[in-house]
């Protein structure tokens, strides 16, 4: 009997009530008094010297209040990094400034090197036009290609970086020896040179930010949308505008999707508060889809050579990889941490591989900041190894399902140390790889295929066994690895005197449904209905502290947090119970919502103890503080591991090569689950954005750096027609072994795991249908990239 | 947005009168006009709508066939062209989503006569009879050239006038993007002879396959088509497909528009 409330159940997001009746409250939604808009002015060319910017005319049209440009921020600081790598000579990576609006240089298409501040949005844009046209740019050869980047030092994107490399890292330097000895001594080699393809977040809300300063009090407000407004706070606070971090305060209300594009602090929030800051008055800024498309940070972005030791029946000995990772112009947050930590220590996969060394040179280019996007680095490493496994077995001509049966890490070897530095504490891949071959109807493919084959059309399978590490991170660990912040997370759990509650989470809840899940949790903890409990996030006011959600760490993080508050809120109402019951405190046990003396009938309910904790005229003041409201922060002491096992079957049509995607099966592992609803709910998207990119989503830009693909009448993106209703399933459980609610995480599953299924079955369905010359396909692997397979 | 008049005349003599006024430009669904609108790309200084006319809404059976006003959008054709023209209904229903069907129409398609539009391929294949306000222009003199068509200054297109085939199917390949047609087909067959009018290919725009009309009209199978080759000369090459591609998209949908015509 599935449970109704609580931990389990498939409670139905409250959130969604307003989302989806059109009473959410996103940031473009609020009206201020006496509100401005800003325009910034962009460069049309990837890579110029700005000679001169007149901003006369632009400053004497109607409405105009202020132009900003590059100039007025040469003395602020930058938007840094928060991940130093090092390369493997030991030297650290570069880092340039990345200032808030471009100066001296643009650097690529979008870049903005000039605001215009005016009464309406109208005039704004009207003087931002003149502004542009007033501008001497000087265009200089974009340096597009990342080959071509370091291949040729004479242009550069920063003058001051002679090669256009940030660094050239290796993971692990100690094993490369091993690797190659390995590698001398295998006796099959597979090889794999792949395309791992930009790609564009597309949130559905576009990027938007309000500006307010207080001058009676010297405070400022960030209203924008961010999935971590206190890392914003933290970023364009201490290093981008020298505010004192407690005269900021930072507002995401509703937001409309990031997908890991909105984690990241952008020059538009600092210039709104500057701004504001001049005129008095708020400033607000939305991005139009255009500029989502130039300027939100992309996804993605490796070209690899990936080698893969083994022996002839199928063992994988070593596998070497190298990597040229695109930064695009400039370092955004996570860009570094992104092609490193989160794709090198992957490079094993769920493998028993002994010998694995990860290569990466990360490349300055004149395109977009490329950062962390939903999976980010281990979308992929997962890609990687998956299709060169394919292959592997292909080549040697052996059962993809077998092959890796055979390679999978055992259910009694964990904790399992790979030699890419991660700790896998749990799993069991066996469970869901066979819990995969039931749904997905292994046995019966070839009867489907015999019925694709009368259609005309050619029916492939292709598999992947997946693993990513979650739950960003031990902050010792990462420390050592690099990171300028703690990965730690934080909650407060307040009890109000009538018994219900609010949680102030450092989640930040951008569609993903914190706002039940929270609650489920902590109404099964407490033994009150989930109505009893209000979720609060997304404002630095309110919240004591957090990383915020990216990497699908907000339950096994910030939701450990809420729960070790919880348990401190249960220790109090112990003792107050116990003085309420006149019993020892050891003697109080808490179950299904009442402190009770154990083996008695005397109890308090929950809601007594929190009356008398505000109203303590019976309590014990002298030995225990009023109120009740606990904060607890929460450092991880590993990452969490995720794993599953997918199969994409496909149907391509030979004639034209469209790819249809026929069914979609998902055997997921990721611990305890809260809402299966919900699981199931980001299973789907994670796997529709991992299909966007198999089959769909193009980044590109042409050789002098322009966008081609800058709208959506040339950016593809998944639409419903596009995928299949698909079988998840998550009845394979090893609970996490080190954070108290035993989950991992589910967010960027889908992603992670997909994209390697849907290119193996297009190769799967080209070979069975005779187009044995075709090794492999680039996402994304379009109709006429497929037609050219078969026909080239 | 840059500011604008708007005028929404109820008869084609007072839209014509308003187009004469510098800076005016027709507005019909707006389907493409608004987007361009919306980005500075365009700034007329009036708009003067075409969908308040009474006389150019509708379709209608008559002894030419089936008449169709040129504000008339794609969901009612797709209704009301049903009955009389399966095929011309069937384009018409999977022109863009249901936003685009239930604004776009056949005149602001064909006066647009985007190289990727699916109307054209239906006009022309069809044989259609463009009528404006000063004459009527047979579809094969009507389309001359990616956007560019045999409309002089001033004058509007009203309807379109379209023979009723025996046999006919319009067979899309879709741009995976856009949702444009990367290469459409469409085959009519006529009593004497057989048109095959091809969208999304070509940078000339909508053409037709003389080839494949010449054999189809001797063998209406898709048979008959087997043996031609179509050249990738002059077909459009960008990132969705090469010219060699569109030319095999041009000979399958052909095939496929043939074996599904009815």
């Amino acid at each position: 009997m599935p449970k109704d409330t609580g931990i389990g159940a498939s409670s139905k997001r409250r959130e969604d009530v307003r989302f989806l009746s059109g009473r959410g409250v996103y940031t473009d939604d609020m009206a201020m008094h006496g509100q401005t808009y800003a325009v910034f002015v962009r460069s049309n060319v990837a890579h110029g010297r700005i000679k001169s910017i007149n901003t006369a005319n632009a400053a004497a049209m109607p409405g105009v209040l202020a132009i900003f440009t590059g100039e007025d921020f040469k003395d602020v600081g930058g938007n840094p990094a928060g991940w130093l790598i090092n390369s493997r000579d030991g030297t650290p990576m570069r880092e340039p400034k990345r200032p808030v609006l471009a100066h001296g240089k643009v650097r690529h298409v979008g870049d903005a090197y000039a605001a215009v501040i005016a009464e309406t949005y109208n005039q704004a844009k009207d003087a931002a036009q003149q502004l542009a046209d007033d501008s001497d740019i000087e265009e200089l050869p974009a340096i597009v290609d990342m080959r071509k980047a370091v291949a040729d030092a004479s242009n550069r994107v920063h003058d001051e970086i002679p090669d256009n490399l940030c660094f050239d890292w290796g993971w692990i330097e100690d094993n490369r020896a091993a690797v190659d000895a390995a590698f001398k001594s295998a006796p099959h080699i597979t090889t794999l040179e792949l395309v791992n393809n930009r790609l564009v977040p597309n949130a559905m809300e576009p990027r938007a930010s309000i500006g307010e300063y207080f001058p009676g009090t010297g405070d400022y407000k960030l209203t924008t949308t961010s999935q971590n407004p206190h890392l914003t706070r933290l970023l364009v606070a201490a290093f981008v505008l020298g505010i004192p971090e407690n005269k900021l305060t930072v507002v995401a209300p509703d937001v409309g999707g990031g997908f890991g594009s909105k984690i990241y602090h952008y020059g538009e929030e600092a210039l709104v508060l500057a701004a504001a800051r001049k005129l008095g008055r708020p400033v607000r800024w939305t991005a139009e889809r255009t500029e989502s498309f130039l300027t939100d940070a992309h996804g993605r972005d490796h070209v690899t050579k990936i080698e893969m030791a083994s022996t002839k029946d199928g063992e994988i000995l070593a596998i070497r990889t190298e990597t040229l990772a695109n930064v695009g112009a400039y370092l955004s947050n996570f860009s570094t941490a992104t092609p490193t930590f989160l794709h090198g220590t992957l490079m094993a996969g769920p493998y028993k591989v002994p010998h694995v060394y990860v290569n990466v040179k990360t490349v300055f280019t004149n395109t977009a900041p490329v950062d962390a996007y939903r999976g980010a680095g281990r979308p992929e490493a997962t890609f990687s190894i998956e299709r060169i496994v394919d292959k592997m077995c292909r080549e040697l001509n052996l059962d993809p399902f077998e092959v890796r049966r055979k390679n999978l890490i055992q259910p009694d070897q964990f904790p399992y140390t790979t030699p890419v530095g991660l700790v896998y504490d749990t799993g069991n891949y066996q469970a869901t790889l066979d819990k995969l071959i039931e749904l997905a109807d292994v046995a019966g493919f070839e009867k489907r295929a015999a019925a694709s084959k009368a259609k005309g059309k050619l029916r492939g399978m292709g598999l992947s066994t997946w693993i990513e590490a979650c739950g960003i991170a031990p902050s010792n660990l990462v420390g050592v690895l690099g990171s300028r912040v703690g990965l730690y997370d934080a909650a407060t759990v307040r009890v109000n005197a009538t018994g219900n509650i609010s949680v102030m989470t450092g989640a930040h809840s951008h569609g993903q449904g914190h706002e039940t899940v929270f609650a489920q949790v902590v109404a099964e903890k407490l033994g009150i209905p989930e109505s009893s409990i209000e979720i609060v996030h997304g404002d630095t006011s309110k919240i004591p502290f957090g990383m915020g959600s990216y990497g699908s760490r907000s339950l096994a993080v910030c939701g450990s947090a809420m729960s070790k508050a919880v348990d401190k809120i249960i220790a109090k109402g112990k003792k107050i119970a116990a003085h309420m019951l006149e019993a020892s405190e050891n003697d109080i046990v808490f179950a299904d919502g009442k402190f009770s003396v154990a083996g008695t009938d005397k109890a308090k309910s929950f809601g007594e103890i929190a009356f008398s904790a505000y109203v303590p005229h019976n309590y014990p003041l002298e030995t225990l503080e009023p109120g009740l409201e606990e904060t607890a922060f929460y450092d991880p002491a590993n990452f969490t591991y995720p794993a599953g096992a997918y199969l994409c079957e496909v149907e391509v049509d030979p004639e034209t090569g469209k790819v249809d995607i026929a069914s979609f099966t998902c055997a997921d592992d990721f611990g305890h689950v809260m809402n299966p609803m919900i699981v199931e709910g980001q299973v789907h998207g994670g796997v529709g954005q991992g299909i966007g990119q198999a089959l769909l989503e193009n980044t590109s830009y042409d050789e002098n750096g322009q966008l081609l693909t800058a709208s959506y009448m040339d950016y593809a993106m998944p639409r419903a027609d596009d995928v299949p209703f698909y079988k998840v399933d998550h009845s394979c459980i090893t609970p996490c072994t080190h954070n108290p609610l035993g989950v991992k995480g589910c967010g960027e599953a889908g992603a992670i795991g997909s994209p390697p299924a849907v290119v193996n079955a297009v190769i799967d369905a080209l070979h069975r249908g005779g187009h044995t010359h075709v090794k492999h396909i680039d996402m994304p692997v379009s109709p006429a990239r497929v037609w050219q397979a078969i026909n080239g | 947005m840059h500011n604008f008049d708007f005028v929404k005349p109820s008869s084609i003599a007072d839209a014509v009168k308003a187009l004469s006024a510098e800076g005016a430009q027709a507005l019909s669904g707006g389907q493409t006009l608004t987007p361009t609108l919306k980005q500075r790309l365009a700034a007329p200084s009036v708009l003067v709508s075409l969908t308040g006319i009474a006389e150019m809404q509708g379709v209608c059976m008559g002894a030419d066939g089936l008449s169709v006003g040129a504000a008339t959008t794609h969901a009612t054709v797709a209704k009301e062209a049903a009955a009389h023209y399966p095929a011309l209904a069937a384009l018409a229903g999977g022109i863009g989503d249901p936003a685009v069907r239930n604004r776009g129409t056949i005149g602001g398609s064909i006066a647009n006569n985007d190289p990727a539009a699916c109307y054209p391929a239906g006009v022309l294949g069809s044989g259609a009879t463009v009528v404006t306000n000063r004459r009527k222009i047979a579809a094969d003199d009507y389309f001359q050239g990616m956007f560019t068509t045999a409309l002089e200054e001033g004058e509007i297109v009203t309807g379109v006038t379209f023979p009723i085939p025996e046999k006919a199917a319009y067979v899309k390949f879709n741009q995976p993007a856009s949702r444009f047609a990367l290469t459409a087909v469409f085959v009519a067959k006529f009593k004497d002879g057989v048109r095959v009018a091809v969208t999304g290919a070509s940078n000339d725009g909508v053409f037709r396959w003389s080839e494949a009309e010449k054999a189809l009209s001797g063998n209406f199978s898709a048979a008959a088509v087997e043996g031609l080759t179509v050249s990738p000369d002059g077909l459009i090459g960008d990132l969705h497909g090469t010219p060699a591609y569109r030319a095999n998209l041009v000979k399958v949908l052909t095939k496929r528009a043939v074996a599904a015509a009815h």
